[in-house]
């Protein structure tokens, strides 16, 4: 039989190879699900994972990998800085929602006015939209004490109903034949965010959260507000000691990171989504929380976590395309590698012994 | 005589830690027989081979003459040994008799168990009212309950872990009357401390042990505390320098200072002024204020306005940092999670409480460099054992941390200190050097207030003396010429208890 012992301080060996065990272990697992499901499992493997930067087609899909990590890594540095303190954010996805809605109702009001402040009016619109998304659950918490888990994952419902509402009635295009949805903000320059270099996928967007990561290694590593956080998480009582007001780190943590989440959205629909319709939140809210975790709340390694999600988007949909693999798998996968990270995680905390 | 219990050449080696080397020794029947040695000396190890919770290397044991090797602790309560333990494994919400039904192997009727705990008790001189829930009982009256579960069993061979370090003086007695009692009526007790004294006018016999090996086996009241401490420690204990104080000025005032009810016990109306160069001993079982106490002086928890003023100056608003840039310091006695962050490494742990007083932290960066060498600073001065700043603070032995806690605010020079359990856990070596630190800082001209269980400590240590008793201070009155037994009547006397009558 064996046992776990707990270790005194998490090995910084373990701490990297967690990750890569749970790619390793959810391309395995995968693989043996497609192969159960009929389908060469090497195939579908080097479908999502290899062609989507070196296949046939790699000349459409790379772009695709600054276009989907960009929204990723920008939410999950957000969400890191919470996660660290033991704040947790569930809702970006509703966040990122009411940024974009923020955003786009500046460039509807202003259309068709052609201004330099459009975009940045936009910009910050989106990241208050979602600053105060954030606080909804910041201040129930200060408040009354109500758990910003639910507080904010049931936001995220009550975002989608606006985005829906929004398409429907108050932001419909008028032009629009009657379609549900917004104008294509992407037709119109002042509001629009595009690809800044040609083919690379990079937008306004994904230079955010180059910026994100460089602030929160900062902030993490040399900032006492940092400090703080990593002091909160580890040892609320030691936090309270050196002089942390919990309230204030979780308005801080909240707001921070659901402003964000805003600017992901904002920058989404100004750009590759173009509009807001009834189903524009698509999960990144979500799946940056995977890529926070994966990446280890570091900004490095939400940058890998970032590209490597970004991958399974793009590769699910080719092995959709190619495999006619079902639409589910790319969740399937995601949920997958959370599921092997966390199981792998505890090698970090503890080590196996075989009982004496 | 009899030996009801004999070890021979028990050992017992953890990675890295030899914690017993070829231990023997016996305990006879009807003798109160003493363990005495320092923390990390090898008791602890010991008793948990005794009771099945380890089991030896090497070595054999003998109970009532026959070969003993219990597998678990039930195996060790079948075969008639029973232990108490320093921490209380009881259920608060439950009364006196389901906590006892609950750790028996076939409970009687509840009618009959009742009974046969109420004639226990009142046989031993322990009265206890097993309808009673735990909730309501005092430290003192939950340990009754852990030893009539134990005298439930009939054990020949009953093991107390030390048993004063949560009672008052005076609740100590009553133990020590019912031990001798149950001495005389054939039971083998085991017993095991580090307080001297009490082992002096209690015990008939005392194996000490050091460094996992037995250093003799003695007759206590044949020698001094002080050859019993260098037995102990393997050298003349040190004697504590009081001397170069010259109290001054008031430097920390606190009046009317009450706390709201929270978890904990609030505080009600406490006033004191401590003055430079003074030590202001607070004593007091824990879980009456001490906590709160510094937590409302540290400024965790919120203070009414007027109520804690350092050097004439209002600080009851201000937050922790606050306080500490004015030179109010505080030590927590919790070292793990609270003074320190046990994950953190000892660099990064001088940020909490030294960031702006040592200018590690200005304008809100960290300055690593400046941590590094202040935690180097603290190790250096304070003789922490430890591999250097980059340890993780978890991985310091308790006595260890604790020098680094403390260490850390004395180096911060601060005008008035609050120290609470500082040599609690602790090696007799560190906790004297622990002890010559804050005299060292009060003859540098700083007020300490000092929140101890340990009445020696507090003794040793201060100018003046106060009780904490459920959130009131008493009065302070000066150390000098106070009693133990006056102490004991400050510290809440029995908490309203009568004393055993013990059959003569």
């Amino acid at each position: 039989m064996f046992r776990l012992e707990p270790r005194t301080s998490a090995p910084l060996v373990w701490q990297v190879a967690t990750p890569v065990l749970a790619v390793l272990a959810t391309m395995i697992v995968g693989g043996a699900l497609f192969a159960a499901m009929g389908f060469d499992p090497l195939a579908a493997i080097r479908t999502i994972f290899w062609d989507p930067l070196f296949g046939p087609a790699a000349g459409y899909s790379r772009p695709q990998l600054l276009v989907k990590a960009g929204p990723l890594i920008l939410i999950a540095c957000g969400l890191a800085l919470g996660f660290r303190a033991g704040i947790w954010n569930i809702g970006a996805e509703g966040q990122y929602i009411i940024g974009a809605i923020c955003g786009a109702a500046v460039a509807l009001t202003a259309y068709p006015l052609d201004a330099f402040w459009i975009f940045p009016a936009m910009i910050l619109a989106g990241a208050l939209g979602g600053w105060a998304w954030g606080m909804v659950p910041a201040l129930l918490r200060n408040w009354f004490g109500a758990s910003e888990i639910l507080v904010s994952l049931m936001l995220v419902y009550v975002a989608q109903k606006i985005a829906a509402w929004m398409a429907f009635g108050p932001m419909k295009n008028p032009e629009g034949f009657n379609f549900p949805g917004s104008r294509n903000l992407q037709q119109y320059d002042a509001a629009s965010n595009p690809e800044l270099i040609a083919n690379s996928g990079l937008h306004w967007g994904g230079v955010a959260a180059v910026l994100a990561l460089a602030a929160t290694w900062f902030v993490m590593s040399r900032h006492v507000l940092g400090f703080h956080i990593r002091t909160a998480g580890a040892a609320p009582r030691a936090a309270r000691f050196a002089g942390v007001r919990p309230e204030r780190l979780v308005a801080l943590c909240l707001g921070v990171s659901g402003a964000l989440a805003g600017l992901a959205g904002l920058f989404e629909v100004a750009g590759p989504a173009g509009q807001i319709t009834e189903s524009f939140g698509s999960g990144y809210g979500f799946t940056a929380i995977i890529v926070a975790f994966l990446g280890r709340l570091h900004p490095l390694g939400i940058l890998l976590a970032g590209l490597l999600m970004a991958l399974t988007y793009i590769g699910g949909e080719l092995a959709q395309m190619m495999l006619n693999l079902p639409a589910a798998t790319v969740q399937v996968f995601q949920g997958m590698l959370l599921f092997f990270l966390l199981g792998f995680d505890i090698l970090t905390r503890y080590r196996i012994r075989r009982r004496a | 005589m009899s030996n009801v219990f004999r070890a021979e050449g028990l050992g017992k080696t953890y990675p890295g830690v030899r914690a017993n080397d070829d231990v023997s020794f016996a305990v006879e029947a009807g003798e109160i027989h003493a363990l005495l040695g320092e923390n990390g000396a090898g008791k602890s190890t010991l008793v948990k081979m005794i009771y099945g919770l380890v089991r030896p290397d090497e070595g054999r044991m003998a109970l009532l003459g026959t070969p003993y090797a219990p597998h678990d602790p039930r195996a060790a309560r079948a075969a008639g040994v029973a232990m108490v333990f320093q921490h209380f494994s009881l259920f608060d919400a439950l009364t006196v008799a389901e906590n006892i039904a609950l750790g028996m192997e076939n409970p009687p009727p509840r009618a009959e168990l009742a009974r046969r705990i109420a004639e226990l008790s009142q046989g031993y001189g322990l009265p206890l009212n097993p309808a009673r829930r735990i909730a309501a009982l005092s430290a003192g009256e939950r340990q009754r309950v852990e030893i009539l579960r134990c005298l439930l069993q009939n054990p020949r061979l009953l093991i107390m872990d030390e048993p004063t370090s949560v009672l008052t003086p005076q609740e100590a007695e009553i133990l020590f009357a019912t031990l001798r009692q149950l001495a005389e009526a054939g039971t083998a007790i085991l017993y095991i401390s580090h307080k001297l004294e009490e082992i002096r006018s209690h015990c008939d016999r005392a194996t000490i042990l050091r460094q996992g090996k037995v250093v003799g086996t003695v007759d206590p009241r044949a020698h001094s505390a002080r050859e019993l401490a260098a037995m102990m420690v393997g050298a003349e204990m040190r004697l504590v320098d009081r001397s170069g104080r010259k109290p001054g000025a008031p430097v920390l005032e606190v009046r009317g200072l009450s706390t709201a009810d929270g978890e904990g016990v609030a505080l009600k109306d406490i006033a004191l002024s401590l003055r430079t160069g003074e030590i202001l001993g607070i004593g007091g079982v824990a879980g009456n204020g001490q906590e709160e106490l510094l937590s409302a002086l540290s400024g965790e928890t919120a203070t009414t306005p007027g109520t804690v003023l350092l050097e004439g100056r209002d600080l009851s608003a201000a937050g922790p940092e606050a306080r500490r840039r004015a030179g109010l310091l505080a030590a927590p006695e919790d070292r793990l999670g609270h003074a320190a962050v046990p994950e953190f490494s000892l660099a990064e742990n001088t940020l909490l409480t030294a960031g702006t007083r040592q200018g590690l932290i200005r304008k809100g960066l960290i300055d690593r460099k400046a941590a590094t060498a202040f935690a180097q600073q603290v190790i250096r001065a304070f003789d922490v054992r430890t591999p250097g700043p980059g340890t993780a603070a978890g991985a310091l032995s308790g006595g260890n941390l604790q020098k680094f806690v403390i260490g850390r605010e004395v180096l911060g020079r601060p005008r008035a200190l609050v120290v609470n359990q500082p040599t609690w856990g602790v090696d007799a070596g560190a906790a004297a050097a622990i002890r010559q630190a804050l005299l060292d800082l009060a003859a540098q001209g700083a007020g300490l207030i000092v929140n101890s269980q340990d009445l020696d400590e507090l003794l040793e240590l201060s100018d003046r003396f106060c009780a904490l008793n459920q959130g009131r201070l008493s009065a302070p009155r000066p150390t000098e010429g106070l009693t133990v037994e006056e102490i004991g009547l400050m510290l809440g006397g029995a908490h309203g208890m009568e004393v055993a009558h013990v059959p003569a």
